[in-house]
């Protein structure tokens, strides 16, 4: 028999409810798999019993006929999402020791629907990062190597690193990730999995530690486009708590996947191919080309000439965001509080924020801040949200040649851990892809390609019109089907 | 525009962020080097561009004045670093 | 319009005060602005706080419909621009009583814009002593929580039940140059506010404050640099706090000093105002639209709404009291300045109306006269108010009712209304009990008259000798005699008669 570990979602899903194995057995082996991975630090809280106890149930309710979409399958929560009982630390200082006495709307769901928490996942500070080296319970490590035969500790991107690092190693079939400017599509990218950030106000916020508003979006990550598919289901829906959430029906993602682009237009942005491009990453994207064609699609060449500026947009615009949204870590209600001898409250503040944020954390506030302050708005926020309308309205003439566009997800393969750490912007850089996307709310997926020289994963990122989920799902399959991307990490940790 | 050690000091304040002289130094060249970067967007004509409000075109829902929620003192305190007789506590503050 | 004379002397000559104020009203309502915690004055500690109030992370906010319908019909009853488009900013700053660390308010898009509100400066000429205040916008924000200092030696306490609590900001053009007018204005639109339904106007419950905007100058010169006083939460505080300031401000420019531009705090104990240690050193609030909300668009259907709900306002009331009711200004004004005792009055003018088969304009006066002197009279000294009021309206249109027939005199009706007052019984019912009936029987009446002159022959031989003023004196006696119920005009006549005779 295979290993349970080895199953995606959805042949966890059939397997419990044709009786193959029962829920008990699938999280006691993945459990096992979380226990002897410490090397890889992809959790901050193990909570093993959470995930027999659901599968306990599970396993009762089946008895009783009683199945949900589900049933039987554990997953690990990205440890940005507040769950009620379990420590939520957003991989801060600052909320170390905070128990949550509320569920966020996207975890409650899912538990609603019958899965199990085997932990909560590590990930950049705040979601702050495209490395997970921000955070503060240490640096989340991929589980790959290059194939050199070194032992260089690769990262496995960020900010959702927990996410893709545990799902690459088998320590969790799924995950939930949350994309702000390209946390979950990089990570996914870098680990050989899939992870689809979908339009903005699909999924509550709700009991999301926020970072930037205005695009923060939870996703699923996981190894198949239909295991995504069929996550997102159950985590998209109306919620009357977020006034961003958008009050639409779920469609049926996954019985409407098909592999078949006949009738669809594939659009190629020709920004996405600066001079210096990484020429593996162009091959792969001419491959990517190649597939799409080959699943019936029409190709043209699309123009989004605002795409240079994505970047210096989004960090303006999410460090002001993030500075006013982790203005609450105070010390006052919940969280550390730091007091010198004598101090007064605002040297408490300022104590306890020093303490409290790690210096990626403290760099974007600053920032923000500082672009926000007085005589400074009009000319670095007010200019960056009219960028951004732009850079939107160039997607929405490029969407009127075609019906999603394909472009790589990241500008290279996963770097050494240390590599880019003394350069915020070097840093920065990694997201040039994936930010154009957050930035106009549409939904955008990552689908392992192929392998560089160096063994490792490189992703191809798809992005479809505002709610056109299904194209994207479905333009993922077929790149999915056609790449048979087979590759997984030798275990060493 | 380019920020010197005493509006590093002067935002990190705003910020509620203690730094040293020595942190403060060396923020001076990074925060620098990003806001340098991110002012190429100055470049951009935005002439008659409205800007963005919501980037997926959405109604703000209503809600209805009822009560539905409060009375929860016990999870409102659970995680504060001091409650006292059902309240925040914090060092003295002289208005 | 008039303009106001009032001046400051000081040593380099007169100075004139320029007031602006800014009002936070609290709106009725029973849940908070972004969350469905409750609202309700005096709950224990931290019990009316949401998880969203307390600004847990991950926590959203959700606008309340009726906060926004009060704003706007708010707007609408000072004649001001309702801004269909709207936005909520984010105000940053770090303080204990504000756990997001901003206040979610309207900076750049204010749901209200421009509108006006008249005041009246001499109660009995409000036609010829009105100035029109300009207010500059309404918006509609969130309160903070409360700090409490004097319950431990080390620690403030904090509390969130007013955390989120929706609050309009009513800011008025810097158009007042007085005290008078100050208060005035502030009354004012209190009253409004309590017509429109959209703040209870309780001061003393923090449900109203004002921060007063005040500069000087000499007159005809650019306006100087203000302060504002923060958080004066009476009439008679906001015109003390314009007198003194001002009054503070011109001391400070004849010894050759400046004023600094800065927020100061009224001690009503010492009566003065003193500088405020400041709440955000920078004053750099980084004002941001914010992106938990989307922008708030108002339908026609929902403006319809607002204005088809909005009552009969004071100054209309006003009016049509003084020429569809024909009272007099200054008793128009009195009635219209609060909700209560206009709804109160019109209750009476209906009730008594329909009692006594009158129109409303016919028994008016009459209502009014009753209304503002017996029953405030009684109130005053059982100190009682309206709401309190052992004597309802339509008992007092009973009681109107029995005089205007005739069943009673006004005399008797003061003792009628002593014994209502006391036992709450029906007017027609202590009448009958206690034989009040006023008569108009001629044959007695001519029998006391007969006595009455009998017995003052010498006082009959002087009224005869022309002394005329002695005729009261024959009815008084007639009506003593009468013990109070004979009819007035009845007896007039018959003296007439008797000592004509
Ligand atoms: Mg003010
Ligand atoms: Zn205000």
């Amino acid at each position: 028999m295979t290993d349970i570990t080895d199953l995606t979602v959805a042949e966890i899903r059939d397997g419990f409810r044709a009786g193959d194995f029962s829920a008990r057995e699938v999280a006691s082996a993945f459990n096992a798999n979380v226990a002897t991975a410490k090397a890889l630090n992809a959790f901050i809280v193990e909570t093993p019993d959470s995930a027999l106890a659901a599968a306990d149930a599970a396993d009762a309710a089946r008895a009783a006929g009683d199945l949900k979409p589900l049933s039987g399958v554990p997953i690990g929560m990205k440890d940005l999402f507040c769950t009620q009982g379990v420590q939520t630390t957003a991989a801060s200082h600052m909320l170390e020791g905070f128990v949550p006495t509320y569920e966020s709307t996207v975890s409650g769901k899912l538990w609603a629907a019958g899965a199990g928490m085997l932990g909560k996942l590590n990930l950049d500070q705040f979601a702050m990062g495209s490395s997970n080296e921000t955070s503060y319970y240490g640096n989340v490590i991929s589980p790959w190597r290059r194939n050199d035969g070194g032992n260089a500790a690769l990262a496995p991107g960020g900010s959702s690193g927990g996410s893709s690092s545990a799902i690459a190693a088998r320590l969790c079939p799924a995950a939930t990730g949350t994309d702000t400017g390209g946390s979950i599509r990089q990570p996914a990218a870098f680990t050989g999995i899939s992870g689809i950030k979908p339009t903005y106000g699909r999924c509550s916020r709700w009991g999301i530690v926020a970072f930037a508003s205005s695009l923060d979006q939870a996703g699923p990550m996981a190894r198949t486009v239909r295991d995504n598919a069929l996550l997102l289901e159950v985590m998209a829906g109306f919620d009357p708590k977020d006034s961003t959430s958008l009050d639409l029906a779920v469609p049926q993602w996954e019985a409407n996947l098909s592999s078949d682009l006949r009738g669809k237009t594939v659009g190629i942005p020709r920004e996405y191919r600066p001079d210096g491009l990484n020429a593996e990453i162009a091959a792969l994207w001419d491959q990517g080309i190649a597939w799409l064609k080959d699943a019936g699609a029409t190709v043209v060449d699309v123009s989004l000439p605002h795409t240079k500026y994505a970047l210096p947009t989004y960090y303006i615009i999410a460090p002001a965001e993030a500075s006013s949204n982790l203005a609450r870590y105070d010390g006052v209600r919940y969280g550390q509080r730091d007091l010198p001898d004598g101090a007064g409250l605002q040297d408490m503040y300022a104590a306890t924020r020093a303490a409290g944020f790690g210096p990626e954390v403290k760099r974007r506030i600053m920032i923000g801040t500082y672009v926000l302050s007085a005589g400074f708005y009009d000319a670095y926020y007010t200019q960056a949200q009219k960028v951004r309308a732009l850079i939107a309205r160039d997607f929405e003439q490029a969407f009127e040649q075609c019906d999603l566009l394909l472009t790589p997800t990241a500008p290279s393969a996963a770097f050494t851990l240390g590599e880019k750490q003394a350069d915020p912007l070097a840093m920065y850089l990694n997201d040039v892809f994936t930010v154009p996307a957050s930035l106009a709310g549409l939904p955008a997926m990552s689908v392992p390609g192929g392998l560089d020289a160096a063994g490792l994963p490189l992703g191809l990122q798809i992005i479809g019109k505002a709610l056109d989920e299904q194209t994207v799902l479905n333009a993922g399959l077929a790149i999915e089907e056609r790449a048979g991307f087979v590759a997984r990490p030798d275990k060493w940790w | 525009m380019s920020i010197d050690l005493q509006t590093v000091k002067k935002i990190a304040s705003l910020s509620r962020i203690s730094v040293t002289d020595a942190e403060a130094e060396a923020m001076v060249p990074e925060l620098n080097n990003i806001l340098g970067w991110v002012e190429q967007l100055g470049e951009v004509d935005v002439t008659g561009v409205q800007p963005m409000t919501a980037v997926i075109p959405n109604h703000q829902r209503l809600r209805d004045d009822v009560v539905t929620d409060g009375n929860v003192r016990d999870k409102v305190l659970a995680n504060a670093p001091q409650a006292e007789h059902g309240f925040f506590a914090v060092p003295k503050v002289i208005e | 319009m008039t303009e106001s004379t009032y001046r400051i002397q000081g040593a380099t000559g007169e100075w004139e005060v320029v007031v602006g104020l800014e009002v936070h009203a609290q709106i009725t309502t029973n849940a908070k602005l972004f969350s469905g915690a409750a609202t309700a004055f005096g709950a224990e500690p931290n019990t009316q706080v949401s998880l969203v109030d307390a600004a847990m992370p991950g926590m959203l906010p959700v606008p309340n419909r009726e906060c926004i319908r009060q704003a706007v019909r708010t707007g609408m009853a000072i004649d001001a621009q309702i801004n269909k488009w709207s936005r909520f900013d984010r105000k940053n700053y770090f303080y204990a009583d504000l756990p997001q660390g901003y206040q979610i308010s309207q900076l750049y898009h204010p749901i209200v814009g421009e509108g006006q509100i008249a005041i009246v400066l001499d109660e009995k000429n409000p036609d010829t002593s009105t100035k029109v205040i300009g207010v500059e916008r309404i918006h509609v924000e969130q309160d903070a929580g409360k700090l409490m200092h004097d319950q431990h030696p080390t620690s403030s306490y904090v509390d969130l039940n007013r955390s989120g609590v929706a609050l309009m900001e009513i800011v008025s053009k810097p158009d007042m140059r007085s005290p008078a007018e100050a208060g005035a204005y502030l009354s004012k639109l209190r009253t409004i506010l309590r017509y429109v339904g959209s703040c209870d106007g309780n001061m003393d419950q923090g449900s109203m404050r004002a921060d007063v905007n005040v500069s000087v100058r000499k007159p005809g010169e650019a306006f100087g640099t203000r302060t504002e006083t923060k958080n004066v939460n009476s009439v008679r505080f906001v015109m003390a706090v314009v007198e003194h300031e001002a009054s503070r401000q011109v001391d400070v420019l004849e010894a050759g000093g400046k004023i600094v531009q800065e927020t100061r705090l009224y001690d009503p104990d010492r009566n003065e105002t003193r500088s405020m240690r400041s709440k955000e050193d920078a004053h750099d609030y980084r004002y941001f639209p914010d992106p938990d909300l989307l922008p708030l668009e108002l339908d026609d259907a929902f403006l319809e709404e607002c204005r088809a709900s909005l009552p009969e306002l004071p100054d209309v009331k006003r009016k049509r009291y003084e020429q569809a009711l024909g009272l007099s200004a200054y008793n128009a004004t009195t009635l219209t300045a609060d909700a209560d005792t206009a709804r109160w009055f019109e209750t009476l003018v209906a009730e008594a109306a329909r009692i006594q088969g009158k129109s409303e304009s016919d028994v008016a006066k009459a209502s009014a006269n009753w209304l503002l002197s017996e029953l405030y009279g009684a109130l005053n000294r059982l100190g009682k108010t309206l709401d309190t009021s052992p004597v309802g309206p339509t008992d007092g249109a009973e009681l109107l009712a029995l005089v205007a027939d005739g069943t009673i005199s006004g005399t008797i009706a003061k003792q009628v209304f002593e014994i209502m007052l006391e036992t709450g019984d029906k007017p027609a019912k202590i009448v009958e009990e206690k034989g009040l009936k006023q008569t108009s029987d001629t044959g007695a009446i001519e029998a006391a008259v007969a006595k009455v002159l009998a017995d003052n022959g010498d006082k009959v031989e002087q009224y005869r000798g022309g002394k005329e003023a002695l005729f009261g004196f024959f009815v008084g006696q007639t009506m003593k005699a009468m013990q109070g119920k004979a009819n007035p005009q009845v007896v007039n006549e018959l003296v007439k008669k008797g000592l004509a005779g």
